[in-house]
């Protein structure tokens, strides 16, 4: 196999996993998101941001 | 109110997770945005970089391998500081630290060992050796497989992070082995270039594009890193709100 071939497959082995780990990062992200805003929108809230949201200091 | 106790102010005050979501918010998107910009210039500056006169252009394996491989033990590094803070001041967002960054560190170490390997391949002729350097790399890979493990094994977040951060100080005695492997040891690996006590012996034509890379994968770190520990974060109000309205569902049957 050529030099070329190690070079291209160590950059896109790097690449990948570099994109891999953000993409999980982003979509466990968007995943703990959406799991507040389903106990928000069933009426659960921290008892801070109840507070705030009734007009009281948090 | 002297310097020190305003700095000290600032530092416990990031103790609070919502101020913390709240700095997450507002750095975020500088630190993707000057990530992908160190990548861009780096990636340039690696494609465009002279050839080795020995390695020709497998040198610019370099630019991710080197890298990487920093990364691999400055997270460690950091978890060791991060267990510190949990097992020492119980700070509330060391143990979401090093649970957050054990990931990352396999994930850094995974590309230093697979890009090593293509790299000693064209160059060594052979794909692996046991050396005391690359088996001492590949002993830090499968403990953060084992703190990633553990992590998730055990339901409490609390006790987990104890158990976590006393085997995270326990295993940092490996992070100067695989420093000074190459010193102590006859390995095929060669000796340290860069961070060395008489400073670097590579030509600054490789040095500059290894450092930029270096730079960009510190960055994406530490991005990473404030990112999966703000998704920790949330993910423990989320069961803690979950428990909360079991709790009350409990009470109105």
């Amino acid at each position: 196999m050529s030099h070329t071939f190690y070079i291209l497959a160590s950059y896109l082995v790097a690449g990948a996993i570099s994109l891999g780990l953000c993409l999980w990062v982003w979509l466990d992200g968007r995943a703990r998101q959406r799991e507040i805003a389903e106990l928000e929108a069933a009426g659960h809230r921290r008892r801070s941001a109840a507070k705030t949201a009734g007009g009281e200091v948090a | 109110m002297s310097t020190t106790s305003l700095v000290l102010n600032k530092v416990t005050g990031l103790a609070n997770p919502t101020r913390f979501l709240a700095l997450c918010r507002s750095i975020l998107p500088w630190m993707s945005g000057i990530t992908a910009l160190l990548f861009a210039v780096g990636l340039y500056m690696s494609f465009s970089s002279t050839s080795d006169y020995q390695q020709g252009y497998t040198v610019r394996i370099m630019y991710v391998h080197v890298p990487a491989a920093w990364l691999a033990m400055m997270c460690y590094s950091v978890m060791a500081v991060s267990a510190i803070g949990t097992l020492v001041w119980r700070h509330p967002l060391a143990d979401v630290s090093h649970k957050a960054a054990a990931p990352l560190g396999a994930a850094f170490t995974l590309i230093s060992l697979i890009t090593g390997s293509l790299w000693g391949k064209p160059m060594w002729g052979t794909w692996w050796v046991w050396d005391a350097r690359l088996t001492s790399v590949f002993i830090l890979f499968i403990m953060y497989l084992g703190l990633i493990a553990l992590n998730r094994a055990m339901d409490e977040p609390a006790k987990a992070a104890r158990v976590s951060a006393v085997l995270i100080l326990v295993g940092f005695v490996n992070i100067p082995i695989i420093k000074f492997s190459v010193e102590w040891w006859n390995t095929l690996h060669q000796p340290a270039s860069v961070v060395r006590m008489d400073g670097p012996t590579i030509d600054p034509s490789f040095l500059w594009p290894l450092l930029v890379m270096a730079t960009a994968f510190t960055m994406l770190f530490f991005t990473l890193h404030i990112a999966a520990m703000r998704n920790e974060i949330w993910r423990r109000r989320v069961t803690s709100q979950r428990r909360m309205a079991a709790r009350m569902a409990g009470r109105e049957e």
